[in-house]
C-alpha cells in the first residue's frame, strides 16, 4: 500500500516538528527539508492545525510548532486526518454498498485478501506513536537527518 | 545481582523468579485477562524455573514501611531454535505489569533485563507474537524497538474442508 501525498506530507510535518516541540518551522522550511511543494504543504499544515496537532505562531520567526502529545498520538491518528486506510471495501469491516464486482464470489474473496492487508496496516500504524518512531528510527536504516 | 534503578516514585528490583512467585503471576494474569489459569501457570513455572535458556523475571518495588516489597510485574522468555527453520532466537512468551504501577517504565526494565539474559544465552534477535487487536502490548513492544519480522502467522479453522476433492 502507498499513502496519499497529503498523508505523507502530514506525517513528515508532524514528525519533523515533534523532533523538537520548542522549534518553529514554516511550511517553506519543512518543504525545503523534504524537497516537496510548499503550497501543498501549507494546506496540509492547516489541516493538522484544525486537528490540534500543530499551532501556528505569527510574526517574525513564526511558523508551526507541534502541539500534540507525542506519546499518545499514533501514526494512524495522523493518517486518519487525510485518508481512511482500508476503506476500499467491506472486508475490513466497513459498512456500505459493494463496489463494482465486489458482490461476486471472486470479488468477495479478493476483498477478504485486501482486508487482511488493511488490518495489518491499521494495526501497525496504530501501534507506533510519534514518540516511538522518533525514538526507534535510529534502527530503521540509513537516511539523512536534515533537522539542525 | 539484582538490577535496581530509581524511578519517580520508588525503586524497582528485577530478580529471577522462584516457585513462590507462581501465585502472584497467576493472580496478575487473571486480573489482566479476566481468566484464572491455575494449572497453565503452574506447569509454565515447572518448565521454566531453573532451566537453561529459559527465564522468568520478577519486578519488585522497594519495601514499604512494613518492610515488604511489592510484586510489580513479570516477564517470561526463552531461547527457541530451528522452529520453522529459524536460527536460534529469543522469545518473549509473556509479560505483565500491575496496572497501578504502569507508566513507570517497569515493563521496559523487565524487557531490557530479559534481552540481557537472552543475549547472554547467545541469541542476536528477540521475537514475540501479539494479537493485532492488543493495542496496549503492541504499542509497548513497538516502543522497545520491535518491528515486523520475517515470519507471518497463518491459521484456519480445522473444520474448513475443500469441496469435491478426495
Amino acid at each position: 500500500m502507498r499513502l496519499q501525498k497529503a498523508t505523507l506530507f502530514g506525517l513528515y510535518s508532524i514528525l519533523e516538528l515533534a523532533r523538537d516541540p520548542e522549534r518553529q518551522l514554516s511550511a517553506t522550511d519543512i518543504a525545503g527539508i523534504y524537497g516537496i511543494s510548499a503550497n501543498h504543504l501549507a494546506k496540509v499544515l492547516r489541516d493538522l492545525g484544525r486537528a490540534g496537532l500543530v499551532v501556528s505562531v505569527r510574526g517574525a520567526g513564526g511558523g508551526y510548532r507541534f502541539s500534540g502529545n507525542a506519546r499518545r498520538t499514533t501514526l494512524l491518528d495522523v493518517i486518519n486526518i487525510f485518508e481512511d486506510i482500508g476503506a476500499t471495501g467491506n472486508a475490513g469491516g466497513n459498512a456500505g454498498p459493494p463496489g463494482e464486482g465486489e458482490d461476486t464470489d471472486i470479488g468477495t474473496a479478493l476483498l477478504k485478501v485486501q482486508g487482511e492487508i488493511d488490518d495489518i496496516a491499521r494495526a501497525t500504524f496504530g501501534s507506533i506513536t510519534v514518540a516511538t518512531l522518533l525514538r526507534t528510527m535510529q534502527w530503521y536504516g540509513s537516511g539523512s537527518s536534515p533537522a539542525g | 545481582m539484582p538490577d535496581t534503578a530509581a524511578n519517580p516514585s520508588e525503586t524497582i528490583t528485577i530478580r529471577a523468579a522462584g516457585e513462590d512467585d507462581c501465585e502472584r503471576v497467576t493472580a496478575l494474569d487473571a486480573l489482566i485477562t479476566g481468566l484464572r489459569k491455575e494449572s497453565y501457570w503452574r506447569q509454565t513455572f515447572e518448565r521454566y524455573i531453573g532451566r537453561d535458556g529459559r527465564h522468568v523475571l520478577i519486578a519488585e518495588s522497594a519495601g514499604d514501611a512494613a518492610g515488604e516489597g511489592g510484586f510489580a510485574g513479570f516477564i517470561i522468555g526463552e531461547v527457541r531454535a530451528w522452529e520453522f527453520g529459524s536460527q536460534p532466537c529469543g522469545w518473549i512468551v509473556a509479560i505483565g505489569v500491575v496496572p497501578e504501577q504502569r507508566v513507570h517504565r517497569i515493563g521496559e526494565r523487565l524487557f531490557n533485563a530479559m534481552c540481557e539474559k537472552l543475549e547472554a544465552d547467545g541469541v542476536e534477535t528477540v521475537r514475540t507474537m501479539i494479537a493485532r487487536a492488543d493495542h496496549l502490548n503492541m504499542s509497548f513492544f513497538r516502543a522497545q524497538g520491535m518491528m515486523a519480522g520475517p515470519f507471518i502467522e497463518l491459521e484456519k479453522p480445522v473444520a474448513w474442508k475443500f469441496e469435491n476433492e478426495e
